[in-house]
């Protein structure tokens, strides 16, 4: 029998409810508006794909999505390497020199205000006189985004049941093979949860893309925030609706590889 | 034990080339901020003089004698700064306040949840924070704008009889950092609400507490390190905020991140940008090490 201060209530199920209607109304709505035939925002116009063909006949805005998608793809996985690395030294270094310094320039990019991120690494780049555009982007883009994926990939190395590893080296295999042949198989859905993670955030970043990036080398993002500022355009509901679309795919294969994660440390365990 | 030792070393030295990188990309580069905030502004490219070059390897002394605090001058003796970093402050602390008061009742709603209910809408929150911040501020514009949809239904029910200008407000503003945020301040709720001890509370019921007396006496000490950790998450990012402010804000105050990115691109003045820069971190520092020290603790306990 539920116990009265246990039990949910009317108030929690409102209280949620309303909540994800917040979180989730406004992108619903931009989605719907995203295939008006009308370019005002007043009037219904009917369905259309009118405004993609516009997107789609973009020269710049392309070319902007385009710098997107490469410098995404190129950072998330340098950060997954990295992220990687820097998880397995967290979760199973041990104590060494350092350590804290390490953890603590890893942590707090995550909650570090991008425009000191962006400022800062404009300055080195124009000290190291770096030409700037898509490579430092994607460098400012894999510093910030590696930090993630060490969150993510130390979580679930930290819940690792250890025996296995221990196990494989009492076996006869050196702690190389033993990471390779046991650990890695046991983390490789949260490294690709990881790598998913580091794409969309980059796919996200206005502000330390601004600071880091040329003239003639803008983000998607970028485009977007200028146009935003002149106002709403049918268009970019489109191209904003495009990339939902992308996230969303994204988010299935990170959820799907999430659950095979746990899956499998759930049959790991007893062993 | 010592098959962990083993496997420590080689661990350890994983952990290199992530170490020599944040260190020449995060570590390095607040170096040069520093360094820029006491130089002087000049009007060429890069826009300072350098303060002193370390390939000379001058005297430390006559290069601090070098050195110029006009830029932290300027920042004090100059109201616009002054007026920023308390907007900033003032803006964070209230948006802090109202996602606990919003995002308090939703994570308990979730804990409250059957357990299987409970991963769905787990997910239903975290998929927001994937999904990108700018569209979703730009959504909300779509909505507040003149002729958006929020006026057009107020127009219908006849609540207004002439559109309400909601963007280039203060409240804009704060419901696109409470809408952005939000999935900070739930998640790490739920993680202390959803782990608590559901017998602490029949104890209480069963003691005769009434179920707000069980939720003050009982819930909410206990869920103290969750509001903490949701509070920072939102806290520390805020204050340097700059898109939100930006696009839903008036122009007529500033938060530091707009002031520091007025400085920098439109009056190319980096050693005043890079000062406010600095002056923003030293206001982040507390904040940053409880922050730091509390992620730690949940990440190395296998939290």
């Amino acid at each position: 029998m539920a116990h009265t201060v246990t039990r949910l209530t009317r108030f929690n199920m409102t209280s949620l409810a309303l909540g994800l209607a917040f979180l989730y109304l406004p992108i619903v709505i931009l989605v719907i508006y995203s295939f008006n035939a009308s370019r005002l925002v007043t009037v219904w116009g009917g369905w259309s794909l009118r405004w993609y063909r516009e997107f789609f006949n973009d020269r710049a805005m392309l070319d902007a999505a385009w710098m997107s998608l490469s410098v995404g793809a190129v950072s998330a996985t340098l950060a997954t390497l990295l992220g990687t690395l820097a998880a397995v030294g967290l979760a199973r270094g041990e104590r060494f020199r350092g350590r804290a310094l390490f953890s603590g320039m890893l942590y707090s990019p995550l909650v570090m205000p991008e425009v000191i991120s962006g400022l800062s690494l404009l300055l080195l780049f124009v000290a190291l006189n770096a030409e700037r555009g898509f490579w430092t982007v994607t460098i400012a883009h894999t510093t910030l985004t590696m930090c993630f994926v060490t969150v993510v990939v130390q979580s679930r190395l930290t819940v690792l049941d250890r025996s296995l590893e221990e196990a494989a080296m009492d076996l006869g295999c050196d702690p190389v093979r033993a990471f390779l042949l046991v650990t890695l198989p046991l983390i490789v859905p949260a490294i690709v949860a990881g790598w998913m993670l580091a794409f969309t955030l980059s796919l996200d970043d206005v502000v330390i893309a601004s600071f880091t990036t040329g003239p003639g080398s803008a983000t998607l993002p970028i485009r977007i925030y200028s146009e935003v500022r002149l106002g709403v355009k049918p268009e970019i509901n489109a191209i904003c609706t495009l990339v939902i679309a992308l996230i969303a795919v994204i988010i299935v294969v990170a959820s799907f590889a999430s659950k095979l994660s746990s899956a499998r440390g759930e049959s790991a365990a007893p062993l | 034990m010592s098959a962990r030792r083993i496997f420590a070393r080689p661990a350890r030295l994983a952990a290199i080339a992530p170490y020599l990188w944040m260190v020449l990309f995060f570590l390095v580069p607040f170096g040069f901020v520093l360094k820029i905030s006491l130089s002087q502004t000049a009007i060429a490219q890069p826009p300072y003089t350098p303060v002193f070059d370390f390939t000379e390897g001058r005297a430390a002394l006559a290069a601090f004698a070098q050195l110029s605090f006009d830029n932290f001058k300027l920042l004090i003796s100059d109201n616009l700064y002054i007026l920023s970093y308390l907007r900033s402050l003032v803006v964070a602390v209230t948006s802090t306040l109202i996602l606990l008061l919003i995002g308090y009742p939703i994570a308990y709603g979730m804990a409250r949840l059957p357990q299987r209910w409970q991963a769905v809408a787990m997910m239903l929150v975290i998929v927001p924070f994937w999904t990108s911040f700018l569209i979703r501020i730009y959504a909300w514009i779509n909505i507040l704008q003149h002729d958006g949809l929020l006026n057009q239904i107020l127009l219908a029910l006849h609540i207004v009889s002439a559109p309400v200008v909601w963007l280039s407000t203060d409240s804009a503003m704060y419901l696109g950092i409470v809408y952005s945020y939000l999935p900070f301040m739930i998640l790490p709720l739920y993680a202390t609400l959803s782990k608590m001890d559901a017998s602490l509370l029949e104890a209480a019921g069963d003691l005769g507490a009434s179920p707000l007396q069980a939720f003050w006496l009982v819930t909410f000490p206990l869920s103290l390190p969750g509001v903490g950790a949701g509070a920072l998450l939102c806290f520390i990012p805020i204050v340097g905020e700059f898109v939100i402010p930006d696009l839903l804000a008036g122009s007529n105050s500033l938060m530091i991140g707009q002031t520091l990115w007025l400085e920098f691109f439109t009056n190319k003045d980096w050693p005043v940008a890079s000062a406010a820069a600095v002056a923003l971190l030293l206001l982040l520092v507390p904040p940053l090490v409880l922050y730091d020290r509390l992620q730690r603790r949940q990440l190395e306990a296998g939290g």
